[in-house]
């Protein structure tokens, strides 16, 4: 199906319910949409499951945590191993107020990657030798040792682009694509705020990062600064 | 005893790195081997957020979407691209990146390596470490010699969670190039002033001497 567009990121969010799996895009500053986060923090959902690439390096992720909307978090990046000031994340973390999977990030791209082609699995030796391995299939190939991960889906996808065109064709800038295109395929419901929506035809087909096809609904928003404080 | 300074650390690590190869910085100090790479040698820089060909660390206004992994913002070089994550780590892990440059908390003598949890903290990241440690065709750890109270991190065995078994081909610190060899660790280079007895005080597992063990040259 074709996207929808909506007016506010708080119209976009319309359905997402409690419990509900969420998968967020960005790589810190990069990609991220922040707009749909904050629409989430404002909607007050409860007991969600989020994944992303990383939470608590000045991203907006870390603010589901002043009203404990998480209950888990799925990502290569959550706790630090230095000190310094914690995140809200890491507080809620040392508490034991918040669940986390800790994923390598290629292993983390590829599940999503999987999850929305429609693949079972896949075999890595990424995690092989490490506790990250624990409780996961070990399995012997060709003489190679492989650890088997299973792929991963959401309920719901935020995702953000530059452009979009009303059919919801997307359009990413530079390393703002980071885990958008994958989660864009792995989700039932995929949501995207970009800075610009165009009639369709007004986007170079050879520079189409998303087709149409994997977007549902589409929201204009302004850019909002995110800065890295790891 | 003297040492490389962080900077002459990097820039002995970006000798390590030859021309045309494909390289991966991971955050902190090998972030500065960037800065460090012999005149008119070209390398392209791989972050796995998803940029190939960035040049240093960039001077001017931060772009949200022009960032390395370590979220600093970097300059781009002729010839960069950008790709999403699933295509940068198929990049990683299927051997096309030559060489990757890590931090390290621990490596042991037979080149395991352990750098993203530090138990007594509690805590750690595992970013793209693992898939790195895995995929690149080389790995360079580039780290201080000893902890901050002198305890060794080159161990007869890591007892901090391990990023990968057997990864690491050579390591660059303030005090020596060893490298991994089947056998065990070769010391290669030392740095200036500095004798291999002082390395090997510091250095839990026996080291062997290079038939043409030498001073750094910097």
């Amino acid at each position: 199906m074709v996207a929808t567009v909506y007016e506010t990121p708080d119209d976009a969010l319309e359905g997402v319910g409690d419990g509900a799996t969420v998968m967020v895009g960005g790589f810190v500053s990069a990609g991220s949409p922040s707009h749909l986060i904050l629409a989430l923090k404002r909607r007050g959902t409860k007991d969600l499951t989020a994944i992303a690439n990383n939470i608590g390096l000045g991203d907006k992720l870390d603010e589901l945590c002043e009203q404990r909307q998480l209950r888990k978090m799925i990502a290569s990046f959550a706790i630090r191993a230095s000190g310094g000031r914690r995140s809200r994340f890491e507080e809620l973390y040392h508490a034991g107020e918040v669940e986390l999977e800790l994923v390598p990030q290629g292993t983390l791209a590829e599940r999503i990657r999987a999850g929305g082609a429609g693949i079972g699995g896949f075999l890595t030796r990424t995690g092989l030798g490490t506790p990250l391995a624990e409780g996961k299939q070990e399995l012997e190939l060709g003489g190679e040792r492989y650890l088997l991960e299973r792929p991963l889906r959401a309920d719901v996808a935020l995702i953000r682009a530059q452009r979009a065109d009303r059919l919801g064709n997307l359009v990413y800038r530079e390393a703002g694509r980071n885990f958008n295109p994958v989660m864009a395929t792995a989700a039932d419901l995929v949501i995207c705020e970009v800075e610009e929506i165009v009639e369709p035809g007004e986007l170079d087909p050879e520079r189409i990062g998303t087709p149409a096809a994997y977007v549902d609904r589409l929201v204009r928003c302004d850019p909002i600064e995110v800065r890295w404080s790891g | 005893m003297p040492g490389l300074t962080r900077e002459l650390v990097a820039l002995r690590t970006a000798r390590e790195l030859p021309e045309g190869a494909v390289v991966n910085l991971g955050i902190g100090l090998p972030t500065e081997v960037a800065g460090f790479l012999p005149e008119g040698r070209l390398v392209l820089f791989q972050a796995e957020n998803g940029i190939l060909g960035y040049g240093g660390i960039s001077d001017a206004d931060y772009d949200p979407d022009r960032i390395n992994a370590g979220g600093q913002p970097v300059d781009l070089l002729p010839g960069a691209s950008f790709f999403d994550s699933a295509s940068s780590f198929a990049m990683i892990r299927g051997g096309h990146v030559d060489v990757a440059v890590l931090g390290g908390l621990q490596v042991s003598e037979r080149g395991d390596l352990a750098n993203w949890f530090v138990p007594e903290r509690g805590g750690g990241s595992v970013g793209g470490a693992m898939d790195l440690a895995v995929g690149a065709r080389r790995l360079i750890v580039a780290m201080a010699h000893t902890t901050r109270d002198g305890a060794p991190r080159i161990v007869s065995e890591c007892s901090y969670p391990l990023t990968a078994p057997r990864c690491v081909d050579l390591i660059v610190t303030d005090l020596a190039v060893i490298e991994v060899m089947p056998e065990g660790l070769l010391l290669r280079e030392l740095a200036p002033g500095v004798s291999a007895e002082e390395v090997q005080a510091a250095t839990e597992p026996r080291l062997a001497l290079a038939g043409d063990l030498r001073e750094m040259a910097l």
